[in-house]
């Protein structure tokens, strides 16, 4: 029907499944977050240690590359286990500040703007809601975490021969179950801590200050008390436990790989609690 | 004729307040009024048939789906239009309107088309691609009610359509909600506090005060009934003309200076009226069908249910219940 026809129409064509819909909310975040040149340059530079990563990788399998420039490293420098762990490192403190750029515009607008109700009206659950809202923070850090981790991983092992895959396949498993774990957990961090506040800056603050202060409230128990048992409030230190745990790497940051599975599993079902009190079409006065 | 919303026995309660109280009714027109004061129930009762709200007692039925177990079958066939703003201030509007026809399951290319025409629809066209922050208040009313009726809903819920529209703005929300139901394609539910907009669309209101139902009343058919009563403008001699006027069951009563009122028993007709004028060589010079207003009806509702509250609590007073 053309747009000049000013009379009322019913829509009688095809719908599409129920279960794509929750697609439709990161295609229009995408949308309106890369309207920000910022975000744009920052997302772009995320990628850059990716690049250097592989160069490095081709460097170190050729070297006699490295020695037509004049340098010769010999077996200083290997490409294992630590090197997948310090670029997972790197890239999860990248994802982190991402998700305080990018987490607080997903759900605070919509609760800010009483927006709710229009999403809930439809066929279109909360669980929907969160999980579509979610998936804009899984494939924004996916991108420049274990995606670029395992494309690292192939062409290591393309270089260093298929044997050196079979020994190491676990590196793969590692960083892709590392980096999920770290992208679910800031992600639900980032949307309950907008949904409780629903001002975009504010929440953004809080995002951060929940790693900063979890850090030093942590570092203050352990020094106080002199324990260990702070470093269960440092969320950044107990993902890196699990990432060393995940890698192989024999670093002792205070805490074993079952504290900080529990931990950060306690920090998630607090999250999600939050969500549910939050996500809702119209908050229940009770009295 | 099957009804549009069946409550049967829906009671609401939040925390230890009852919000909704043992409603019964089935409801079947084509639009549909939702009337009463403040804090009667009438939004929390639209969020419960949305499935927002969860019943504590009893349940409702729209086109047949129940609001506890068929809660999708329902949003899929129903559009809201929310009291309060829900706009996303920094999308414009035909982004906004198309992500919200998407959602409701329109592949992206009908939902673009849809949205422009909806826009157009509510005379946003103009407008379409600024950011809904920048919209007056009117404009924020057409755009939502474009994204209720982007996906072709069989139900409109309105909840206070025309706060905050001037004049001119109304009568265009009212025109267009009686397009929209004279279209056939659509039910629609009016909840409004302003009785000339619910007495200009609706066939049938329900009334609640507390959250009861006070009264139900079907204006079509009290519109089609109190066309007995008329009110009767008449020059020259009007002697006998009551009288004759009596004589075919009617009561007439004069209302000075040669106006009277009438009402008609079943089965006499209106051309019994021009006889006896034409037969007295008197000139009926005016003619009106009165009904009551809405408004009538209103305060009707509010006055009967006040008195019996008074009577009930009289009742307990003289059993000795009622003493604090």
């Amino acid at each position: 029907m053309a747009v000049y026809k000013k009379s009322y129409k019913g829509f009688s064509g095809a719908l599409t499944p129920a279960w794509s819909r929750f697609l439709v909310l990161p295609r229009y975040s995408f949308a309106r977050l890369f309207q920000s040149k910022f975000l744009f340059i920052f997302y772009a530079l995320c990628f850059f240690p990716v690049v250097g990563g592989a160069g490095f990788i081709y460097a170190v399998n050729n070297l006699g590359f490295l020695q037509s420039f004049g340098i010769n490293i010999g077996d200083a420098v290997k490409i294992n286990n630590n090197y997948f762990l310090a670029f997972l490192q790197f890239q999860g403190a990248l994802c982190y500040l991402l998700t305080a750029l990018v987490g607080p515009s997903l759900v605070a607008p919509d609760l800010a703007n009483g927006a709710l109700p229009l999403y809930f009206c439809r066929p279109f659950n909360r669980v929907e809601y969160v999980g579509g809202k979610m998936s804009v923070l899984f494939i924004l850090l996916s991108a420049i975490t274990w995606i670029p981790g395992v494309l690292l991983f192939l062409i290591q092992s393309s270089l260093a021969g298929w044997t050196w895959m079979a020994d190491h396949w676990w590196i793969a498993t590692g960083l892709v179950l590392g980096s999920v774990a770290w992208i679910l957990i800031l992600s639900l961090i980032a949307l309950a801590c907008s949904a409780w506040v629903r001002w975009r800056i504010a929440a953004g603050a809080l995002v951060l200050g929940v790693f900063f202060l979890g850090s030093a409230f942590g570092s203050a128990i352990n020094g106080v008390l002199k324990t260990e048992f702070g470093t269960r409030f440092d969320l950044a230190r107990l993902m890196a436990v699990i990432w060393g745990d995940l890698l192989r790497s024999d670093t002792d940051l205070g805490a074993s790989a079952w504290d900080a599975w529990s931990t950060l599993l306690a920090v998630s079902i607090l999250c999600v609690w939050l969500l549910d009190k939050k996500i809702r079409a119209y908050e229940v006065v009770k009295g | 004729m099957n009804p549009v919303i069946e409550l049967a026995g829906l009671s609401v309660r939040f925390g230890q307040r009852d919000i909704l109280k043992n409603l019964n009714c089935k409801l079947g027109g084509k639009t549909i009024g939702l009337l009463g004061p403040n804090g009667a129930g009438k939004s929390t009762l639209i969020n419960t048939l949305l499935g927002f709200y969860e019943p504590v007692a009893g349940t409702a039925r729209i086109f047949g789906n129940d609001i506890r177990r068929q809660a999708n079958a329902i949003r899929q066939v129903v559009g809201y239009m929310p009291e309060n703003d829900a706009l996303i201030a920094n999308m414009n509007a035909v982004s906004y309107v198309r992500m919200m026809a998407e959602i409701s399951g329109l592949p992206a290319e009908a939902a673009l088309e849809r949205a422009h025409e909806s826009l157009f629809y509510v005379g946003l066209g103009e407008a379409r691609y600024r950011m809904l922050g920048s919209y007056s208040l009117g404009m924020k009313q057409m755009a939502k009610l474009a994204q209720a009726i982007v996906h072709g809903p069989r139900l409109l819920i309105l909840d206070e359509p025309t706060n905050g529209l001037d004049p001119a703005a109304r009568l265009r929300m009212i025109k267009m909600i009686s397009e929209m139901r004279d279209s056939g394609e659509m039910h629609i539910v009016l909840c409004s506090h302003l009785l000339r907009d619910v007495e200009e669309t609706c066939q049938e209101v329900i009334i609640l005060k507390q959250g009861e139902m006070v009264h139900y009343s079907n204006l079509e058919e009290e519109r089609k009934a109190n066309k007995r009563f008329v009110e009767v403008e008449t020059v020259g001699n009007d002697g006998g003309f009551a009288e004759a006027v009596e004589a075919l069951g009617a009561e007439c009563a004069p209302a000075g200076a040669g106006r009277w009122k009438m009402v008609f028993p079943e089965g006499v007709e209106m051309r019994a009226l021009y006889r006896i004028a034409a037969e007295r060589d008197l000139q009926l010079r005016r003619l009106n069908y009165r009904r009551d207003s809405l408004e009538d009806i209103f305060l009707k509702a509010m006055e009967s249910d006040r008195i019996d509250r008074m009577k009930a609590a009289g009742a307990m007073h003289k059993n000795g219940h009622g003493k604090a």
